[in-house]
């Protein structure tokens, strides 16, 4: 199969459809394990931090929040590009899907960052230079989802969301080595591609597991929101009428949420 | 675990309140993006039905013609 018959076939909200119905229950499954299992393993299994003490243990909430809440963004920008590029409608889905997830998983990166400061710090909120640009992420979606909901024309407001999607994908970076450049109260990076990272591995370890379960909620949940747009802008078709009225006996239930 | 009784496990010397407070907020804001997504297909469904529902209607119609 060519690159370009796989290309097309992606670009199927059909096909994507029918296909994303598959991932559905082992996203979902994984990611709740995964999600409850480090949850329960950060909060009562693993020693406290020696400096922090038990305020540490919001890392396992915090930084996956922050991880996926970037990753959605970088997610989003891409749907934007390819559908500035190819014109592909599948893509402007997924970019409108993705916005209000990314939305809460900043919101949720802001909320546990600052109650984590409180203890840590002794402040709720600086205006340093990570928190100020996950704010700006934060408004960023919230630009989106204000910018589609805008526009009567769907195209037009999917060509203006690409646009302000791919400039806002300046400040993904800028988040990413914020604490690097402008040394400040929030600290750097405990965990290093390149390199020994600075966090001991039994407290690494409920973190991978979080982590991973962040993102593959993030997948599932990007899935069901684009699940929902393709039934919503294909329904004068006649297979999504039939996957409703339950004519279709190769779909998949729909008690998968 | 690392703490020797349930109370101690609440109380986390004194950060407990912001802990528990950030591992609550978080399944509550996962929980409401999965409600989301379900009062959103809900939805999605129901302009669904009342399109396949107009389609009928006509039908009936061009057929009380005939």
């Amino acid at each position: 199969m060519s690159i370009w018959t796989t290309f097309h076939k992606w670009g199927s909200p059909r096909w994507f459809y029918q296909f994303s119905g598959r991932l559905l229950p082992w996203l979902g499954g994984l990611s709740l394990l995964l999600l409850i299992g480090g949850a329960v393993w950060g909060l009562a299994l693993v020693p406290p931090d020696y400096k922090q003490g038990n305020s540490f243990r919001i890392i396992y909430v915090h930084v996956p929040a922050s991880a996926v809440a970037m990753g959605a963004y970088m997610t989003m920008a891409i749907a934007g590009a390819i559908h500035l590029i190819w014109r592909m409608k599948l893509a402007a889905m997924v970019m409108k899907a993705i916005a209000p997830i990314g939305a809460s998983l900043t919101f949720l990166a802001l909320l546990t960052g600052a109650v984590w400061g409180k203890p840590t710090w002794g402040t709720w909120w600086v205006w340093d230079a990570r928190i100020t640009s996950v704010l700006i992420l934060f408004f960023l979606y919230l630009g989106v989802i204000a910018l589609h909901q805008a526009f009567e024309n769907r195209e037009a407001a999917a060509k203006a969301c690409a646009v302000l999607v791919i400039v806002g994908a300046v400040n993904i970076p800028i988040i990413y080595w914020s604490v690097e450049w402008w040394y400040s109260l929030h600290q750097p990076a405990s965990i290093r591609f390149i390199g020994e990272s600075s966090i001991h591995p039994s407290m690494l370890r409920p973190l991978m597991a979080t982590m991973a379960g962040m993102y593959l909620f993030f997948a599932w949940a990007m899935l069901l929101f684009t699940r929902n747009e393709i039934l919503d802008r294909e329904r004068n078709t006649r297979w999504v009428q039939d996957i409703v009225c339950g004519n279709d006996k190769n779909a998949e239930s729909s008690s998968v949420l | 675990m690392y703490f020797d009784s349930i109370g101690e496990l609440f109380a986390m010397d004194g950060h407990g309140p912001y802990v528990w407070f950030c591992y609550g907020i978080t399944a509550l804001v996962l929980c409401v993006i999965l409600f989301e997504a379900r009062r959103r297909r809900l939805g999605a469904e129901q302009r669904v039905r009342g399109v396949v529902r107009r389609k009928q209607a006509n039908a009936h119609k061009v057929k009380g013609k005939e």
